[in-house]
């Protein structure tokens, strides 16, 4: 990051606390007290500096929407809920961070993997492609057949989400 | 022996893409505490896997797979966690909340599915010790494991988040060991049980993935257990298949077999290893199976 950069102030949405605390899971956005559990009982947080939960809290309620939503901390979470569960505020810390990145998602900021898990999605039902040696082998070994996705009636049902229209349209 | 109620059991997308092991020996096991499954039709991805791009669309993916099987009026029997959990999830949401039934149902009703919230969705574990009971489950085990030391890994998304899973302790968890003292074995307890395996964060930033199993790992073995048992097709995936590549990276050797729990279950069943998938296994499981096959069945 050059100087400039660095020291450049964000802007600050004083909106954007309520936009996340009135999605499903962000309503107790505004009882965090910055205690700091979170993070210290993060395990991405220990093994990675600029990954800190207590401070993505800090900035949603401050309102810096850009800079979480540009970020690529964002996307580490690993989503194993033990913030969520330890919280002493009853923060649903987990689904707040879930919450941002829905938000950076719907604004075309997607990882190549979930992009990957999309179109397999769209296309087999499955997130992953099981390939057809693997079809063929669960014979082998006494499995039943896998039911084939029905791909078709998936997109039927996510057609109207804003994630497949960008997806779609790109 | 009387039949377990008929359930419909939803695979996932882990189990049939990379973890046959798992899906081997759970049937096996399963047929011989005589459960009636009946497979999921045309189900789809629960939707766990894509909720960090949409909310939405992991409850429309997952009322999708619980609509199926109320169609046909059984309930959910997983072996994933992560779907178990996101199905339970979705089905308290939905009966709980009815603007966000009818706005999902909306969606639904384009394939003629209908979400009406009239079954439930369980876990393995769970069913076992629910359904199946523990004294059936020990009633099956004519090799008991006695002197075998294992540790377990239950998986987050067993029981966090509390509010929501309703099942057990997630700080203590006690499903998985009180299943397995039922083999017979010994459980082994070692530092952070608790700990997230990393899987959610693999193909993001691989170093913190397998730093996090480099950290299982070796909590587990300076405790001395033989082996690791898991009941999560991601948390295995981790632990075994990553066990080579960490130990690659870290320049460190661990050597610690991991096994599903239907695996361990299975041997003390005195169901055969080829039978239970145990040359699926990355980790070279001889020293468990060759213990297993020394034990003389009784009758
Ligand atoms: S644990 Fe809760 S109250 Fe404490 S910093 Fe984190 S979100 Fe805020
Ligand atoms: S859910 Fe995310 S932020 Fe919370 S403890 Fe786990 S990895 Fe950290």
């Amino acid at each position: 990051m050059s100087e400039s950069e660095s020291t450049k102030p964000s802007k600050i949405n004083p909106r954007f606390r309520y936009e996340v605390a009135k999605m499903p899971g962000g309503e107790k956005l505004l009882q965090c007290f910055q205690c700091g559990t979170c993070t210290s009982d993060c395990p991405i947080a220990r093994f990675n500096e600029k990954y800190r939960p207590r401070n993505i809290i800090h900035m949603a309620q401050i309102g810096l929407k850009n800079k979480i939503l540009d970020s690529e901390f964002l996307w580490l979470c690993a989503s194993c809920f033990t913030c969520t569960d330890r919280c002493p505020q009853g923060v649903e810390v987990a689904s707040v961070i879930r919450i941002l990145k829905n938000m950076a998602a719907e604004e075309g900021h997607i990882p190549k993997l979930f992009r990957e898990l999309l179109s397999n999605l769209l296309k087999t039902g499955y997130v992953y492609e099981v390939p057809e040696s693997r079809i063929r082998r669960r014979e082998s070994l006494g499995l039943p057949p896998l039911p084939k996705g029905d791909s078709e009636s998936i997109l039927k049902t996510i057609q109207e989400l804003k994630i497949a229209r960008i997806l779609n349209s790109e | 022996m009387e039949k377990v109620g008929k359930y419909m059991f939803f695979l996932g997308c882990t189990i049939p893409y990379r973890v046959s092991s798992y899906e081997i020996s759970a049937r096996k096991v399963l047929q011989r505490l005589s459960v009636d499954l009946v497979e999921m039709p045309e189900f789809n991805c629960c939707g766990l896997p894509l909720e960090p791009l949409s909310h939405e669309l992991t409850l429309i993916l997952s009322a999708r797979n619980i609509a199926i099987a109320e169609r046909e009026g059984l309930n959910i029997l997983t072996l994933c966690p992560g779907c178990s959990g996101t199905l339970k999830k979705t089905n308290k949401a939905l009966k709980e909340d009815k603007s966000l039934k009818e706005e999902i149902n909306g969606r639904l009703k384009e394939v003629g599915l209908e979400f009406k919230g009239s079954v439930n969705v369980k876990h393995i574990s769970q069913f076992l010790i629910d359904d199946v009971g523990l004294d059936r489950i020990k009633k099956s085990v004519i090799k008991p494991l006695r002197g075998l030391k294992v540790s377990e890994h239950s998986g987050c998304h067993l029981s966090r988040p509390r509010k929501y899973l309703e099942f057990e302790d997630p700080e203590n968890p006690k499903a998985l060991k009180t299943l397995i003292e039922a083999t017979g074995a010994k459980y082994v307890e070692y530092m952070d049980e608790t700990e997230c395996c990393g899987a959610t964060v693999a193909g993001i930033d691989d170093k913190i993935s397998l730093s996090l199993v480099r950290e299982k790992l070796s909590h587990i073995k300076s405790a001395g257990a033989e082996a690791l048992i898991t009941m999560c097709p991601s948390c295995h995936i981790m632990y075994d298949a990553n066990q080579i590549r960490v130990e690659r990276m870290f320049k460190e050797t661990y050597n610690i077999p991991v096994l599903h729990y239907t695996q361990l279950l299975g041997l003390a069943m005195g169901i055969s290893p080829e039978e239970l998938g145990f040359d699926e296994l990355r980790v070279n499981p001889s020293k468990i199976v060759k213990y297993a096959m020394e034990i003389k069945p009784r009758l």
